[in-house]
């Protein structure tokens, strides 16, 4: 056991520094944030563009092989990547859903003539993907989706409403989950299909979200046609497409819930005095700290435990659905202790108290929404529960009845 | 024993809860998340109307003349309501201060246009035991004021303050071209905060007594207030997480008829219990004077703040991604709970402070 590289990773990360030093500006201080100040067009143009450049130099998609227009390398080295890159000013939040679902997805399930046509172009920046699954029903059961997709000649038209759908706004085609078959039960008539954001008919309207920021959307689709060359995977296959996205959803979910708030809060905390003494001595902080420090690093050691089993080619199982769960945890708790550290002045939001406060306060304020995305904690419970521990299922009436017989 | 508020009080809070679900509606509060007010004047009048601003406030000053019981019980509707007003600041903080440290002649003078809403005070009175290394930095000299306090409620509203400084307590006139006032952007935009820098300023001293022991003891009893308001919110936002819960399906069933959702609800019942019984006591410490009111709203302030921050996380996250929209009041409730849980100190020092009141005790 050991976290060195191995020589052919140390080669790597030396590579990627110098191509990194060459391409982009060094990050100084932890709040240099890329873009400051760019509207969202110009933020996306850069980010487009940074994508291609990762492209050229094979670092789009590293662990992809290279039949798919990936470097064939392996996730250490993907994870190399990102270490590195970390230290660099450069965009982000555009292309994760792409790369780490939506594309795997169509990796995945995609025809010769799909993956030919998507994943090369979506690595180079020129497409971003989002993923079309939870609906105003169907959530955490999102067996329950009711958009309808209904074959009409070599077409599908399909009308239904999604919802909570990132990126959408922005997004250039979707991984979209629908009903095309009503009288099987529940799980068994979905089908998954690529769509065109732009096609006729999709209509995206952004959502306010809890913490003033607009990144999730409705989507609404009015007979919009896809051809069923853009069908992903059979027809009634689509639970098992999405489960093969949920899997990878989770484990690209894992790297966002490591961080060093820990190293952030013992800033913040030099900063603060409690009772006429400095904060960082007192024992109600140092504890926060410590916990802090014992999540997210532990988050950390969980994901890389997950890549050391992708490495010797077995894939990580559902024990990843624990990170999630102390991950937004972590946020919640963490970028609240730090928001407490000032006492009333600790509420002064961060735009006038200082940008080193933007971090912890956008946690704190986030980690309810990172408590519900991609699963909620009931739900990830549930997995660990059912999953990994051999629990039974709760009792379900729904699951072997007919779709259309089953009431709203 | 009668461990409980009386008929007519009920009687009161019910008038006052009834009218505060119309007017303080989710638009109305928005007004002012949204910045359009620093306030909602509509609100407060209603509240002056009711005599619900000066209901502790004796009747020669233009009050009611009733206790803080009536008063704590105003608060719980005020914070189920989620009320955007000054409510802490002029009345829990600056109307209190005057009513114990003013002269006949300060009283004559504020406290009526306090309890009919005309004007609106501001005060700092807690001894900011959490400070950021800005934060608090006012001397007086020679009755000037001078120096620079951040993070103040409703300081935009406000035009007095009441502030505790070098062991006195002062009114300033915050309309005086030698104050500086700047918004600054709060956690709970429903609740605003401004930074006060005052140059010289003069500032009228309050005539009487212990002036520390009066800052304390108008401190805890806003704590005690503060502890109604959150019990309320807490409350609020509890039933609207059980109204979702019978309301919402996922797998062919009511989320309520989940175990861990309903367990999660009962937690949160608990929780509120168990503030609402630290709250009354803190109310009869606070009504009745008892040498147990240091311990009393230590122990209420910290079982309420951990109620309401518990109830609005949780109700947010039972509501699912709908929760986490601008539109739902989840979020208000998550941001109200961490403005109230922090502008008079956060559980960190008030559970030092219960500590070493019960340690004392004890000795
Ligand atoms: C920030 C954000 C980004 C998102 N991005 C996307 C996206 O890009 N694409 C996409 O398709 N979706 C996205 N989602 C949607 C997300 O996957 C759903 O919100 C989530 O699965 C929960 O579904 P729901 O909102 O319908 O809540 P519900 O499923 O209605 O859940 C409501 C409450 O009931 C609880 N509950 C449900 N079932 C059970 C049970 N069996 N036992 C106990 N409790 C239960 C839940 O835990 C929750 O607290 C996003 C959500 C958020 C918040």
């Amino acid at each position: 056991m050991d976290f060195n590289d191995t020589p052919l990773e140390a080669q790597f990360r030396a590579e990627v520094r110098a191509w990194l030093k060459a391409n982009a500006t060094e990050r100084h201080t932890r709040e240099d944030k890329f873009g400051a100040g760019l509207n969202e067009d110009d933020y996306l143009a850069a980010a487009r563009t940074w994508q291609a450049k990762k492209a050229k130099a094979g670092y789009a998609a590293i662990a992809a092989p290279k039949t798919m227009g990936g470097l064939g390398g392996t996730p250490a080295m993907q994870v190399v990547y990102s270490q590195e890159e970390a230290k660099f000013l450069v965009p982000d939040c555009v292309f994760e859903v792409s790369l780490g679902t939506a594309l795997p997805t169509v990796a995945m399930w995609g025809t010769p003539e799909q993956k030919e046509k998507y994943l090369a172009r979506a690595f180079m920046g020129d497409h971003i993907w989002c993923q079309l699954f939870s609906e105003p029903s169907a959530g955490s059961d999102i067996g329950n989706v009711r958009t309808r997709a209904v074959r009409d000649g070599d077409d599908w038209v399909v009308t239904g409403q999604k919802v909570w759908t990132s990126g959408a706004h922005f997004a250039d085609y979707g991984i979209l989950l629908a009903r095309t078959d009503w009288d099987s039960p529940k799980a068994k008539g979905l089908t998954m299909f690529i769509v065109d954001m732009k096609a006729e008919g999709v209509d995206v309207r952004p959502i306010h979200q809890a913490s003033d920021e607009y990144h999730f959307n409705e989507v609404f689709l009015n007979d919009v046609r896809i051809p069923d060359s853009e069908r992903l995977g059979h027809e009634g296959n689509g639970w098992k497409v999405m489960l093969s996205t949920l899997m990878q959803e989770r484990f690209a979910l894992g790297s966002n819930f490591s961080g060093d708030l820990y190293a952030q809060l013992i800033g913040l905390a030099q900063q603060a005095e409690w009772n006429g003494a400095p904060a960082i001595s007192n024992a109600t902080v140092r504890a926060g700290i410590a916990d802090t420090y014992i999540q997210q690093f532990g988050v950390d050691l969980i994901v890389r435990r997950g890549m050391s089993a992708i490495s010797r080619g077995e894939s990580p199982g559902p024990e990843m659905a624990s990170v999630k769960l102390i991950g937004a945890r972590a946020f919640q708790t963490g970028g609240a202790l730090a928001i407490e550290l000032g006492g009333a002045e600790g509420l002064i939001a961060a735009q006038d108290l200082g940008a080193e406060w933007r971090l912890p306060q956008l946690l704190w304020i986030s980690a309810p929404g990172a408590r519900i995305a991609g699963g909620t904690d009931e739900i990830q419970k549930n997995t660990i529960a059912e999953r990994v521990l051999g629990l039974p299922g709760e009792i379900r009436t729904d699951r072997d009845l007919p779709f259309r017989e089953l009431e709203r | 024993m009668n461990f409980d508020f009386s008929e007519d009080q009920r009687r009161l809070q019910e008038e006052v809860r009834r009218v505060l679900k119309d007017i303080s509606t989710s638009a109305e509060v928005r007004t002012v998340l949204d910045g359009k007010a620093s306030y909602s004047a509509k609100t407060w009048q209603h509240l002056a109307d009711l005599g619900a601003l000066g209901i502790s406030i004796p009747e020669a000053f233009g009050g009611a003349g009733l206790g803080h019981l009536e008063l704590c019980l105003i608060a719980e509707e005020a914070g189920r309501a989620l009320t955007a007003v000054p409510l802490l600041s002029s009345i829990y903080l600056a109307a209190e201060a005057i009513k114990l440290g003013g002269s006949a002649t300060q009283k004559a003078a504020w406290l009526p246009q306090l309890a009919n809403g005309e004007v609106i005070a501001t005060a700092v009175l807690d001894p900011r035991a959490q400070t950021l290394a800005e934060g608090r930095r006012l001397t007086i000299v020679g009755g000037k004021l001078s120096g620079t306090i951040d993070a103040v409620p409703d300081g935009m509203a406000a035009s007095i303050a009441v502030l505790y400084v070098d062991q006195r307590l002062v009114i300033v006139d915050l309309t005086s071209a030698d104050v500086m006032r700047i918004p600054r952007a709060s956690l709970d935009p429903s609740r605003p905060l401004a930074k006060l820098t005052f140059d010289g300023t003069a500032a009228e001293e309050l005539s009487g007594g212990d002036t520390a022991a009066i800052a304390r003891r108008i401190t805890e009893g806003a704590a005690v207030l503060l502890a109604f308001e959150q019990v309320g919110g807490a409350e609020r936002a509890l039933y609207a997480a059980r109204d979702y819960a019978l309301e919402r399906h996922a797998f062919g069933r009511t989320i309520g008829s989940f175990q861990s959702v309903k367990h999660k609800l009962a937690d949160m019942f608990a929780a509120i219990e168990l503030a609402r019984a630290h709250a009354y006591y803190g109310a009869w410490a606070m009504a009745t004077d008892a040498p147990e009111l240091a311990r009393a709203a230590s122990a209420a302030r910290v079982a309420a703040t951990d109620a309401y921050t518990f109830a609005a996380e949780e109700s947010l996250h039972l509501h699912g991604g709908i929760g986490y929209t601008w539109e739902m009041d989840c979020h208000i409730h998550l941001r109200r709970a961490r403005w109230l849980g922090q502008i008079i100190g956060t559980t960190h020092v008030w559970r030092d402070a219960l500590a070493a009141a019960l340690i004392e005790e004890a000795a």
